[in-house]
């Protein structure tokens, strides 16, 4: 098992012994929920869901960006950044032994930033990896999901933040504490940039992720029964002697207490994103022409109205002139 | 120790080795030493007048976090802080100043108050970290926290963040988005407490010495990493000995920074107030085959918001 980080998932962690994602597919696996069994491209076929019970098998960010963006195309951005030790922290290992392992697998980091299209509309995606690190937040994630928003901002682009996280990365201590209110700052620059932050929390979605960027998305979905929670159940469980229901913190119940605004389906997952995204998208995109229309029909009017007035009134219409032609931006969605 | 006195972070930038530091795990007794001052003893000694406001206007009022407005240096100032209880009775009905959502919403109720009235903003953090309860988790603490940072960012007045006994994980950070964050001398700022740590790292709440050595969270460290811009001295013996003094050191770096915030126009601030926090990390830009790269990220260096 791999060594995971974090305070909240332990319940996870257990579930997740028995569901190791296989690296290269070969063998099939059985439903933790319900038994049935799957060939690995079965699996694969069906987005990594149970289609007797409509369990969701972990996925890592690779796959997640496969499954969402058109056609499967995609283009990693800053692939390069690689976490350092500034606390030369070792527990029961050094961490950058740790690290090594998890780079083993294949995976760069706890988040994988790319460009893509989802229902044709230009956007970033920022997903997290539960399976390096149990996905935990270090000052990697932390620029990462910061240089992502800073591209969003300044290209007009969507970002998308698929988040399976423990927390914090204990590792890098304070420092990676910290990350959480960077990725705020990240937030921020969204805001004044006016792009939408749109979040889709996986399983399992908790600590500082969740006491973060995770919570604050424009629109937030989650997937079903993934756990969503700032203390898991069993430090609450410790901590406050209370005894909790199996659906504590899972989506179906975050959506009872009006904190996702969602429960949607993985297999449906990429529909809902680009119906989202349509509703948001900007006139500028889809008709580049419509404001200097608009513009044009608006002096028009003006000119209209000028004739109507007596003398007197003529020199406060019509202030455009003839260059106050209001030039529409077009942004150009494509990274490169 | 008494070779430490004067604002560590602001003379010249003197940062402590790893060989100055103090013993970690004798800072963390004094940091959670019951006879610590908290916020209240503070207030009670930099304010003549302070007017503690109660509840979130949503759900109810939170024990764990006080909130108010005093007067300080003949002006109006905003104060939010953790407030654990003193003896058994107060400290269960102040959750061990573990606040819950009520207690970040409360606390944003007051930072919009602050901004209306164009109040100086002064957060004391003193936390072993949010509440963690099943109905905590049902109101929004994740939540809370996030957007208590978030309405930090956007403030248009001058906020200080102080740590004035333990500030562990998220729910500490919750009130710490300031322009300037200082740590005074026997306080630690991490992650999670330390048996939090051994609890997780090394499956043994019993090695939580251990977890403490590893995570460093001492004042010194936390300067050396630039997550703080500041060490406050305490008195010789620790605040515990002598709040008077105690709050005298802090008033003298308090009012000073407050009056040089105040200088810069708002926007400054708040772009300054984001920079800060955005270079805050260390990490590699590049595979290298021995490790042996420089980090990139600005966290290695010491640069945060102070001069
Ligand atoms: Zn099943």
């Amino acid at each position: 098992m791999p060594p995971h980080i974090h305070i909240s998932v332990d319940r996870l962690r257990r579930r997740r012994q028995t569901t190791q994602p296989p690296a290269s597919g070969g063998e099939g696996r059985a439903c933790p929920e319900c038994g049935t069994h799957f060939r690995a491209e079965e699996l694969a076929r069906n987005s990594r869901v149970c289609t007797s019970c409509d369990y969701h098998f972990p996925l890592s960010a690779h796959p997640r960006l496969d499954h969402l963006a058109d056609d499967g195309t995609w283009t990693e951005l800053w692939p390069e950044l690689r976490p350092a030790d500034p606390l030369r922290f070792v527990d029961l290992e050094p961490y950058p032994d740790r690290v090594e392992r998890a780079e083993r697998s294949g995976l760069r980091e706890a988040i994988v930033i790319a460009s893509m299209r989802i229902g044709g509309i230009a956007c970033l995606a920022a997903v997290m990896d539960f399976g390096y690190l149990g996905g935990s937040m270090g000052a990697v994630v932390g620029e990462k999901l910061t240089r992502a928003a800073d591209r969003a901002a300044e290209r007009a682009l969507p970002l998308i933040v698929v988040t399976a996280s423990g927390g914090a990365r204990m590792q890098e201590g304070v420092l990676a504490l910290m990350q959480m209110a960077k990725t705020i700052v990240a937030v921020e620059e969204l805001r004044a940039a006016r792009v939408p932050l749109i979040v889709v929390l996986a399983h399992p979605t908790t600590g500082g992720v969740w006491a973060s960027f995770a919570s604050v998305g424009d629109v937030t979905y989650a997937e079903p029964r993934a756990l969503i929670a700032f203390s898991g159940p069993r430090v609450i469980e410790q901590t406050t002697r209370e005894k909790l229901p199996e659906t504590f913190g899972r989506a179906e119940a975050q959506l009872a207490h009006g904190q996702v605004d969602a429960v949607v389906d993985r297999r449906e997952l990429p529909d809902r994103l680009a119906r989202v995204l349509g509703i948001l998208r900007r006139p500028a995109e889809p008709e580049p022409g419509a404001a200097a229309t608009w513009a044009r029909e608006g002096r028009q009017r003006a000119a209209r109205a000028a004739q109507a007035l007596p003398a007197l009134s003529k020199r406060l219409v019509g202030r455009g002139g003839p260059n106050g032609d209001a030039e529409s931006t077009v942004h150009e969605g494509e990274d490169g | 120790m008494s070779d430490r006195r004067g604002f560590l972070g602001l003379r010249g930038g003197r940062a402590a080795d790893e060989a100055d530091e103090p013993d970690v795990w004798r800072v963390i007794q004094l940091a959670r030493h019951q006879d610590r001052p908290y916020p209240l003893d503070y207030i009670e000694r930099l304010m003549p007048e302070f007017e503690e406001i109660h509840g979130d206007r949503l759900f109810s009022d939170d024990p764990a976090l006080v909130a108010g407005i005093g007067r300080y240096h003949d002006r109006p100032v905003a104060v939010i802080g953790h407030q654990k209880g003193r003896d058994t009775r107060e400290r269960t009905a102040r959750n061990f100043g573990m606040a819950g959502p009520e207690g970040y919403r409360k606390a944003m109720r007051l930072m919009d108050l602050a901004d209306k009235l164009d109040m100086d903003l002064v957060t004391l953090i003193d936390t072993p970290g949010a509440y963690p309860g099943a109905s905590a988790e049902e109101r929004g603490q994740g939540g809370a926290i996030a957007r208590s940072m978030q309405r930090m960012l956007r403030l248009t007045v001058p906020s200080v963040a102080v740590v004035i006994g333990e500030g562990s994980s998220g729910g500490a950070l919750g009130i710490g988005v300031a322009d300037r964050v200082v740590m005074l001398e026997n306080t630690t700022y991490s992650v999670i407490s330390p048996e939090g740590g051994a609890a997780i790292l090394w499956r043994d709440a019993a090695r939580s010495r251990d977890a403490a050595a590893a995570f460093r969270p001492t004042a010194a460290s936390c300067y050396r990493w630039g997550i703080v811009d500041a060490v406050v001295p305490e008195p010789p013996e620790g605040a515990h000995h002598d709040y008077d003094e105690a709050a005298r050191l802090l008033d003298g770096y308090l009012e000073r920074t407050l009056r040089e915030l105040r200088r810069q126009p708002p926007d400054q601030r708040r772009r300054l107030r984001r920079e800060r926090f955005r270079r805050i990390g260390a990490y590699r830009g590049a595979p290298t085959e021995d490790g042996s790269a420089p980090a990139v990220g600005s966290g290695d260096g010491r640069s945060p918001g102070g001069e």
